[in-house]
């Protein structure tokens, strides 16, 4: 076991978890702005794979990887306010028009790649470009530091700031401020005016917009082609992330790394010989631990706050 | 009095209003209803007359099928509450609308938020602007307490700074008195004359009789949706008003035999509960209600009386001291446990502890037995005879509504305290622990709960009565005690020997009894 040990601790097992953090954390990050509307956002899954297909092809096409970017955001925007003007227009069950995008994401994608270039389930033929990765001036000349934090891909760096970001949005905005009370009473918000449809359809457009960076970083970044279902399942994960981070941006950020130390360690033990089945279960295995051990300590926490009353 | 013609302008009219909800039910029938510039103008109707919804119209969060309204002698269209409040117009409505987790000032800017460098939320800013209006009208709040935790009376001075922070001229309120103690209440009617001699004009709703006497100029009176008139406060009197409303005279008092008392059926012994704050909320209260007694709580609100039930009823646990209810020890009990001792709760707050909005009158009423024997067959409920239960209780309780599947949640305030009130009585209790059992109950109902209470009383129930309405504690108990900050300050064996004077002089913590009067009278 000693080469596990020398594995979790290395400098390149560091680097890895950033990278396989960041589509999760995009997700998780569109999720949580979703959640605190009020209108759960589950179609991260589905908007993810269809912005990588959408990255992929117009790179391609453009030769441009922001082009590619753009667009992969643009959809995903588009995927939520498709989401939204089901759910909030047509009154449709969120949960059901969020399932209805993403088997018509998983099943449309092989569908548009085929199409669009002739290949199966993989973009082999697309000449797709990959986003640009950064040297950070000082920090990469330290030595372990500079192992872990430099040289990642752009949108790396663009989903910690995201974090950042969306910090500043809902407890430093108007909008922010909005968003949570509509999210929590939406009566009340709309006794003060407050225009609660617009709100909601904003959180979700925003919600997609995430996952339309998750989605390129996938394509453009963590691997360089388009494959059937690739967001495996991120698109959830991230839904235990926002609960597990108790929707606060550090707890998500926390949340979003733990799923993505499971997902690097995976791909890493893959070089021993377990069978990779097993492995590869590891992420969706932390995901369920990580959500029983958190739903335990509410239940313990809430019984120590009894019991300290009595104290 | 001077009549100046400016009082005499009507600043806003509705004519003919007509309002049928989804489910068929007409709340307004071709009502005719208009104001005067600096008027305090009461609307006044049984439980589900249509009062709240022909505000609700006023404030654009309902559409009228008919009629319109006229605003300083101009046809408007208020399609939203932003444009409401886009004429001046502000509401404070009869169930809160407040978001629970954040703060005083947050909740009173929502919506008109100040800026910092055009982008972010400027926090302090808020927090200055609540500082000013709460100065500027004297009401003064925390602006950095958040919402979740104050009192009611705190929840309400939110609201009404609410709508004076969005310029209202015209201030709507919805049974604002309801949740008030008689302090804040003249705290309360003291502003509202202050805001009527500045120019505002407001409309208000109570069930009570005597306040709308005592601070309102002109009235309107609903019936069943239709309007019964307007008429002038000062030429109409108590009786006058109650026969509009209800069609006979009402007796608020209620006729009551000597009580028969038997075993005690609940018992504290030195029972303490501690805030967040680490303050004794509940000290050291030792109580003893027997059966066919009740015993009546009084006290300014926020001197522990929540605390105590909840405490009673298993929803918090306490600190120190125990509880029994016939002779068994329920200091650690669950909610679930305490009830299965026949005992009934009337909570204070009927939108978050009395009903589930969303369930129906039938599902609110079966929620405390649907699990017992007499109610199931197998393993499934006997939904015919719960359904049969539900009807005769709505037929019992007066209940107004469409029919038992109604969800709650569109009944009228009143009515959704009917419907607690039917489940909490109904239930054969030995112990009935009654949080105001009559807020927001219009008169002809509340006269009902209270001759409901004392006639189970008479059946050998024992009683816990809190109420803020110091006339009916002492309308109805046979006992009386005060509480002030957490204390029993006095006890009265027998409740018509205090007068309410006196009992204010308890309350508000001038007078109290000495250790050896108060254990001298409770161990007996
Ligand atoms: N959203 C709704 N959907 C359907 N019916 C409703 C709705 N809101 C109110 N009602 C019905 O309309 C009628 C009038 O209700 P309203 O709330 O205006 O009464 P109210 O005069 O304010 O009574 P209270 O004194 O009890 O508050 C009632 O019969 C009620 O059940
Ligand atoms: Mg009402």
């Amino acid at each position: 076991m000693g080469s596990l040990f020398n594995l979790i601790f290395s400098t390149t097992f560091g680097y890895s978890v950033l990278r396989v953090t960041t589509p999760i954390l995009f997700a998780t990050i569109g999720a949580m702005i979703s959640i605190k509307a009020g209108v759960v956002n589950i179609s991260m899954e589905g908007t993810m794979l269809t912005a990588a297909l959408t990255a992929v092809v117009i790179s391609g096409y453009t030769g441009s990887a922001l082009a590619g970017l753009i667009g992969a955001i643009l959809i995903g925007m588009l995927l939520g306010l498709m989401l939204a003007y089901f759910a909030l227009n047509l009154k449709t069950n969120i949960i059901l028009a969020a399932i209805a995008i993403n088997l018509m994401a998983s099943g449309g994608t092989i569908f548009a790649l085929f199409v669009i270039s002739g290949d199966r389930g993989i973009s082999s033929s697309i000449n797709s470009q990959m986003l640009p990765r950064i040297i950070i001036p000082v920090l990469d000349s330290i030595p372990v530091l500079g192992g872990i934090f430099s040289n990642h891909n752009i949108l790396t760096y663009v989903s910690l700031i995201s974090v950042f970001f969306v910090y500043v949005l809902l407890y430093k905005t108007p909008l922010g401020l909005r968003i949570r009370a509509v999210g929590e009473n939406p009566n009340a918000a709309e006794s003060v005016g407050i225009n609660v449809r617009k709100v909601q359809y904003i959180a979700l457009i925003m919600s997609g917009a995430f996952a339309g960076f998750g989605g390129a970083y996938m394509s453009m970044g963590y691997v360089s082609r388009f494959s059937t279902d690739m967001t495996a399942g991120r698109g959830f994960i991230a839904l235990a992330a926002e609960a597990l981070g108790m929707g606060r941006p550090l707890g998500i950020l926390l949340a979003s790394l733990l799923f993505g130390a499971a997902d690097a360690l995976s791909n890493s033990l893959q070089r021993f010989r377990i069978p990779s089945e097993f492995v590869q279960m590891l992420p969706y295995i932390v995901t369920i631990l990580g959500l029983i051990i958190y739903a335990v300590r509410q239940t313990n926490a809430s019984k120590r706050h009894k019991a300290e009353d009595r104290v | 009095m001077e009549v100046s013609l400016e009082i005499m302008e009507e600043i806003l009219s509705m004519k003919g209003i007509t309002k049928v909800y989804p489910n068929g039910v007409m709340a307004n029938k071709n009502v005719d209803f208009s104001v005067r510039k600096g008027e305090i103008h009461a609307i006044m109707g049984e439980n589900g007359a249509g009062k709240s919804t022909l505000m609700k119209i006023l404030f654009g969060m309902e559409q009228p099928e008919e009629g319109e309204i006229i605003f300083k002698g101009e046809k408007i269209n208020i399609s939203s509450p932003s444009a409401a409040i886009n004429y001046g117009i502000g509401m404070v409505h009869q169930h809160f609308m407040l978001v629970p987790s954040l703060t005083v000032a947050e909740n009173l800017v929502i919506g008109i938020e100040p800026k910092k460098n055009n982008v972010f939320f400027d926090y302090d800013q808020a927090i200055k602007m609540t500082e000013e209006v709460s100065k500027k009208y004297n009401l003064s709040i925390n602006p950095k307490a958040v919402v979740d935790t104050l009192a009611v009376g705190k929840k309400q001075k939110i609201e009404i700074l609410k709508a004076l922070v969005r310029g209202a001229e015209i201030l709507i309120l919805d049974e604002p008195t309801a949740v008030l103690t008689p302090q804040e209440t003249k705290e309360l009617f003291e502003e509202l004359i202050n805001l009527k001699n500045q120019g505002f004009t407001i409309i208000f709703i109570s069930h009570k009789l005597k306040e709308v006497k005592q601070i309102t100029d002109r009235l309107t009176i609903l019936r069943n949706g239709r309007s019964m008139g307007v008429h002038e406060t000062k030429d109409t009197s108590e009786q006058e008003i109650s026969n509009l409303m209800v069609g006979r005279d009402v007796l608020l008092k209620v006729d009551k035999g000597e009580a028969k008392v038997g075993k005690p059926v609940l018992k504290t012994e030195k029972l303490t509960y501690y805030s967040d704050e680490d303050k004794p909320v509940v000290n050291k209260v030792d109580l003893e209600i027997k059966k066919g007694q009740i015993l009546g709580i009084a006290g300014v609100e926020g001197n522990g009386q929540g605390e105590l039930v909840d405490l009673l009823t298993g929803m918090k646990t306490p600190y120190s001291g125990s509880i029994w209810i016939n002779e068994k020890d329920t200091t650690n009990h669950s909610v679930k446990a305490v009830r299965n001792l026949k005992v009934s709760h009337i909570p204070e707050d009927r939108m978050i502890y009395g009903v589930s909005g969303d369930g129906s009158i039938e599902e609110n009423i079966i929620s405390d037995r649907f699990d017992k024997k007499k109610y199931n067959t197998g393993v499934l409920m006997n939904v015919k005879k719960l359904t049969e239960l539900a009807k005769s209780l709505i037929e019992d309780y007066n209940i107004r509504c469409a029919s038992e599947k109604q969800q709650v949640r569109m009944l009228s305030g009143g009515n959704i305290q009917k419907v607690v009130v039917a489940r909490e009585f109904s239930s054969e209790p030995e112990l009935i622990i009654a949080n105001q059992p009559t807020r927001g109950v219009d008169v002809g109902s509340t006269e009902f709960i209270r001759k409901q209470l004392v006639k189970l009383r008479d059946e050998g129930t024992a009683v816990l009565l809190v109420s803020a309405d110091l006339n009916e504690v002492m309308e109805l108990s046979d006992s009386l005690m005060v509480m002030y900050e957490g204390e029993i300050v006095a006890y009265f064996e027998d409740a018509t020997e205090v007068t309410e004077m006196e009992l204010g002089m308890y309350m508000l913590g001038l007078k109290r009894m000495s250790v050896e009067e108060l254990g001298g009278v409770m161990s007996g």
